[in-house]
């Protein structure tokens, strides 16, 4: 065994983070590592990577046991790992960033030259040929998701983790990055790869080990697993199909229905081109495409974060502002944003207090919400979206992602607003608390809520639509409704000019 | 209340500690008196020097709070007693005198929170901007040399006693108590918290982000230019070359002291008041235990750097440890001796 | 021919001197009203000697002064005064000078330059002033007990430590006198006083002081306030003696409250300009160094009248 890992135990101050983990990777295999949130992945690969100190257990690399106390011995010792937040420094250049810490030197100085061709061919053999001059924050997400395996390769060269890496590729990026994995692979290199994206385990991984609660669940060949199993295994319990089932469009009451907010040519130039989109009571809307489509940016230009070049809104009383997102609020609309702890959540602030924040916004700052009032609004919403926090008073930052999202729909749902728009609901979230979110939303549009989903998850949107709207080159190119609502032609719409 | 007093818990046992150290080389340190018309003794000379920078690091704290810094209250303090002088020697009566100079503090902080919050210059270099330019503007004023006056209605901000207590300690507490009150019963607080953590998301969610930032440096001003009347008060007189020198960086550690981070989020205005104490008790304990000037600095240096290294929160989180690790081994060896 | 024209140089020089000099003044800044009032002294003594000043002010910034002199070397001015910022650096800009052949005094401070590159230096003997200040002192309270408190300039300027020098010197061998507490009040009002209370505090509310001896008047102008605040009487109670003779501690002096002063002068050009005559009219070398008076005023030397000379001087 390339790694083999027995009894690793750690604990922190009243919790048991991970007890007694055996896990194993063999050279030129990619072994998934699964669990829900707070199961003990990122324990497990801190203590890989010297991150961590580990309480009790052995990692041995190549037979021999280690014991790095930080990242960078355990990259010399050949660990390298590639975070979901590139660990790169996006305002020095590819190429300084590839060398950076051995530097080639002439006289003492960094020789700039020898860096270049150093670079260019550190990316030669994954097929990038790019400036190496220009500074990495210039370059997407993918490359630079690229040039770190590229430098963790070159540092480590023996295992290689990929924490989340495909969180924010699109479909055609995450094909690219498969190839490079698939080559890693074939040279003998041990990668462990970490991902929500089950689709992407199956299609990847030889084998898949499951945490729970810090324990090691399973070790088994991906061959030998099916889907229903995998995930029965991450909750412990069989996941029911129901969140996957087809959304029951004749629910919701006629008095429920009937139209809400119409917006017209709402579009910005260089954003999106300017699009209509009439909202009914209670209906779900999907907006489906890839990313960089334009779906976010619609998002946007309807609550006002930016403002469009063009058109207006208007509900059955006549136009509305929603030149800012203060307008937008005061329009009935509420925005649950795509990146949460960047525009979502207030880290520091607690539970309760991420949840009330916007009717308290809304309500100014001269009437501040009792305490009691506070306490209220937070019990109810911890109990109806099922938070798990230990106290109202926790820090949200301390929350796991799932339960961030539902503070973050909280705090909308506080505000009883007509309009919701929620950008990637379930990203990053595990899959019993995307069950329940794509279950609340449900819930909530019986009582005439409008929601406007974005999802990078076509069943999700399957799930919960009633329509879906496709974005496609900065255009809303297609609206499936009713029956013609299958992940099937979203896909076609999505990949084909001419499908519509 | 029982939770904010938890909290400045550390700061208050650093007080106690200090004059507990100050009172061993100055024992009649803690002794007061009354003479007949005032409260006497060095603890009521420290309540009232701590006037200006406890003036200061009420504004500063809200400031600190949406992680921003004012570099520039000393100044402002140098312009507001500049206008309070030229305002009182040119014959304006009190209240106006009084009303110029805090709306010229006023002006100074919507100036900073335009380039802040508007322009979206870094704090730390748009305070720098009127920081170095400001003395000037205070110069101007003062045509350059100390502006005297003799009106003692104006002079009593500065030494005046209301019931034997001097008046700026009265003032700046009840500065503090009430712009206390006003971030914890109205909202102000948590929306400034808020923004100060995360400016975009509180944007999104419909705080007003911008008028929040605008609005805590023109408060920094504002209590900036209270300080530069109580202290041009004092000397009745504006020194527009040196009120309020270097004070900015005394107010910025108060506020420190007290327990805030310098990342912006919760505040504890309280805790900056005792981080402003602890600061004149320095001051004012270096001068009674009569050490030679030329250790003034180098003692305060080395008491702050006690202090905040007692604060910091990688030593409470080794003090946790050893607690853990002494109580642990009591309980074995108490065990141990059960057993023999 | 080089003769020919060093005497037209000569010969130029000399009609110059008939008709208006042309004088550069290169100041520090306007950091403290005694600067003010030299600069406002050395414009009445241009004008009056019917000279035309070249005024520049640098900001506390040598860069500038330096600026400023090669601007008057390139204008060829008759004379440069200047009161510098620092004590080193100025070889080069003095070597300019020199081959210009225009004489440069320096006023009120030092350089650390040799002293052929410049003409002469006025200035005020900092230790002799603090001796002045602790004679008054030692002449006011005869063989009585007598325990003085220091307020002392900047720790580490050099009035800080001349003045505190001085007053030692002078006090030496008198065992009546004793300085009991001395700190800094760093020469402004507001550090007089804070400090001048906690000295009240710590010397039994007053009572054991005999006499405050302030590096400066601005000082013991703030000094004398927390006097009155604690209920004593600056001048009678507590005898005052500082430094520098600015006019607000004549107004002190006047009411009574302040006894002594010791004036540095910031008439530094008159001494300058007669220096510079000489050496036109004749090329008379002065001294390489004028020492002004450092006259002591008392409040028998009406002080009302003082003030009022004194007052619009710019301090």
């Amino acid at each position: 065994m390339l790694l083999s890992i027995t009894s690793l135990s750690k604990s922190f101050v009243g919790t048991k983070a991970l007890q007694g983990v055996d896990f194993e990777l063999a050279a030129g295999e990619v072994h998934a590592l699964l669990g829900e949130n707070g199961a003990g992945k990122s324990t497990l690969i801190k203590c890989m990577t010297g991150a961590y100190k580990r309480d009790a257990g052995e990692i041995r690399l190549d037979g021999v046991s280690i014991d790095p106390s930080s990242t960078a011995e355990a990259q010399a010792l050949g660990i390298g790992t590639v975070y979901q937040e590139v660990n790169l420094l996006p305002n020095l250049t590819v190429a300084q960033n590839l060398t950076f810490g051995r530097e080639p030197r002439r006289f003492g100085f960094v020789d700039a030259r020898a860096q270049r061709t150093q670079a260019r061919a550190m990316l030669e053999p994954y097929g990038l040929d790019i400036d190496v001059d220009r500074d990495l924050g210039a370059y997407s997400v993918a490359i630079r998701q690229i040039i770190a395996i590229a430098r963790a390769v070159a540092l480590s060269g023996k295992v290689l983790i990929l924490d989340e890496p495909t969180a924010s590729l699109d479909a055609a990026e995450v094909r690219m990055l498969f190839t490079i994995v698939r080559k890693l692979r074939a040279e003998g290199l041990g990668i462990i790869f970490v991902s929500h994206f089950l689709d992407q385990v199956f299609a990847i991984c030889d084998r898949v080990t499951v945490l729970r609660n810090g324990r090691k669940i399973v070790t088994e060949k991906t061959a030998d697993l099916d889907r229903v199993r995998l995930i029965s295994h991450m909750l412990g319990r069989d996941l029911e199909e129901a969140a996957h089932e087809h959304r029951k469009h004749t629910e919701a009451g006629d008095d429920q229905r009937g139209p809400l907010l119409t917006f017209e040519a709402i579009g910005r130039a260089g954003m999106i081109e300017p699009f209509d989109l009439a909202v009914g009571k209670g209906e779900v809307i999907g907006l489906a495409g890839l990313l960089g489509s334009g779906r976010t940016e619609s998002a946007e230009l309807l609550f006002g974060v930016r403002t469009s070049d063009s058109g207006s809104a208007s509900d059955q009383h006549g136009r509305i502002a929603h030149g800012s997102p203060r307008e937008a609020i005061a329009a009935g609309f509420g925005f649950a944003p795509e990146d949460r702890k960047v525009d979502g959540i207030i880290a520091e602030l607690s539970v309760r207090e991420n949840i009330i924040l916007a009717l308290q916004a809304k309500r100014g700052w001269m009437s501040k919400i009792s305490r009691q009032e506070q306490d209220a609004l937070a019990e109810r919403y911890i109990g109806r979206l099922d938070i798990r926090t230990s106290s109202a008073d926790k820090p949200i930052g301390e929350l796991s992602g799932g339960n961030q999202q539902k503070v973050v729909l909280a705090r909308w749902l506080a505000m009883n607003p007509r309009f919701l728009i929620l950008d990637e609901p379930t990203r990053g979230i595990d899959v019993g608390a995307h069950a329940e979110i794509v279950r609340l939303i449900q819930e909530i549009t019986k009582t005439g809520m409008a929601v406007l989903v974005i999802s990078s998850e076509l069943e999700e949107l399957v799930a919960v639509c009633d329509r879906v709207i496709v974005v496609r080159d900065r255009r809303h190119v297609t609206e499936l409704a009713g029956a013609d609502i299958s992940t099937d032609a979203i896909v076609r719409a999505i990949a084909q000019p001419e499908a519509a | 209340m029982r939770r904010s007093l938890q909290r400045i818990t550390p700061q208050l046992l650093t007080l106690a500690a200090l004059v507990a150290l100050v009172t061993l080389f100055f024992p009649n340190f803690i002794s007061i008196s009354y003479d007949g018309t005032r409260f006497v003794g060095p603890i009521v000379d420290v309540l009232k020097r701590s006037a200006p920078v406890a003036l200061l690091a009420v504004g500063m704290t809200l400031v600190i709070a949406t992680r921003g810094i004012d570099l520039s209250v000393g100044t402002v303090m140098a312009i507001a007693g500049a206008v309070a002088a030229y305002a009182i020697t040119s014959g304006f009566g009190l209240p106006a005198t009084l009303a110029l100079a805090l709306l010229a503090g006023l002006a100074a902080g919507l100036w900073n929170g335009c380039l802040v919050a508007l322009i979206g210059i870094q704090p730390i270099v748009a305070t720098l901007i009127l920081m170095t330019a400001g003395r000037g503007i205070a110069q101007l004023i003062t045509e350059g040399r100390i502006l005297t006056f003799s009106n003692n209605d104006f002079a009593f901000i500065g030494s005046g006693t209301v019931y034997g207590i001097p008046f700026p300690t009265i003032l700046w507490l009840a500065t503090a108590i009430l712009v206390a009150a006003l971030m914890r019963r109205t909202a102000l607080g948590l929306l400034i918290e808020a923004t100060g953590i995360n400016r975009a998301a509180s944007a999104l969610a419909g705080v007003n982000a911008t008028v929040i930032l605008i609005a805590v440096y023109m408060a920094s001003g504002f209590c900036a230019a209270l300080a530069g009347i109580v202290a041009t008060a004092d000397i009745r007189g504006a020194d527009a070359n040196n009120a309020g020198l270097w004070l900015e960086l005394d107010a910025i550690l108060a506020v420190v002291i007290g327990g805030n981070s310098l990342l912006g989020g919760r505040f504890s205005i309280a805790g900056a008041m005792i981080g402003a104490l602890i600061i004149q008790t320095i001051n004012t304990g270096i001068v009674l235990a009569g050490f030679p000037s030329e250790y003034n600095l180098v003692i305060k240096a080395g008491l702050v750097l006690v202090i905040l290294v007692m604060q910091s929160p990688n030593l409470s989180a080794d003090w946790f440890y050893l607690k853990t690790l002494i109580s642990e081994q009591r309980t074995a060896r108490a065990e141990r001796k059960e057993a023999s | 021919m080089t003769r020919v024209l060093l005497a037209g140089a000569a010969l130029l020089a000399l009609s110059a001197a008939a008709s208006a000099q042309t004088v550069g003044f290169s100041q520090i800044g306007s950091e403290s009203g005694w600067r003010a009032a030299e600069t406002t002294l050395t414009r009445q003594q241009a004008e009056e000697r019917g000279y035309t000043l070249q005024f520049s002010d640098a900001q506390q910034r040598q860069e500038n002064q330096i600026a400023a002199l090669r601007s008057f070397i390139a204008q060829g001015v008759d004379a440069i005064l200047i009161a510098p910022v620092v004590a080193t650096g100025w070889d080069s800009v003095l070597q300019e000078a020199q081959e210009a052949e225009i004489p440069v005094v320096l006023l009120d401070r030092q350089v650390d330059s040799s002293d052929d590159l410049y003409l002469t230096a006025v200035g005020s003997d900092l230790v002799h002033e603090g001796e002045v200040a602790g004679e008054w002192l030692l002449g006011e309270v005869g063989e009585e007990e007598c325990r003085v408190v220091e307020l002392q300039g900047t720790t580490g300027s050099s009035p800080a430590i001349d003045r505190a020098q001085g007053f030692r010197n002078a006090i030496e061998g008198h065992a009546n006198v004793e300085i009991v507490r001395s700190q800094t009040g760093d020469f402004t009002r507001a550090g007089g006083k804070s400090v001048m209370e906690s000295f009240l505090q710590a010397e039994g509310g007053g009572e054991n002081i005999c006499a405050l001896y302030a590096h400066n008047d601005d000082m013991a102008i703030g000094a004398i306030q927390a006097i009155k605040e604690a209920g004593l009487a600056p001048g009678e109670d507590i005898k005052i003696v500082s430094i520098d003779a600015v006019p607000d501690i004549f107004q002190a002096m006047a009411a009574g409250e302040a006894n002594a002063t010791v004036e540095l002068t910031p008439n530094m050009a008159g001494p300058a300009f007669d220096a510079l005559e000489a050496y036109w009219a004749d090329g008379t070398e002065p001294e390489k160094f004028i020492q002004t008076e450092s006259r002591l005023y008392t409040q028998a030397d009406d002080p009302a009248a003082e003030y009022e000379a004194r007052k619009d001087l710019g301090y």
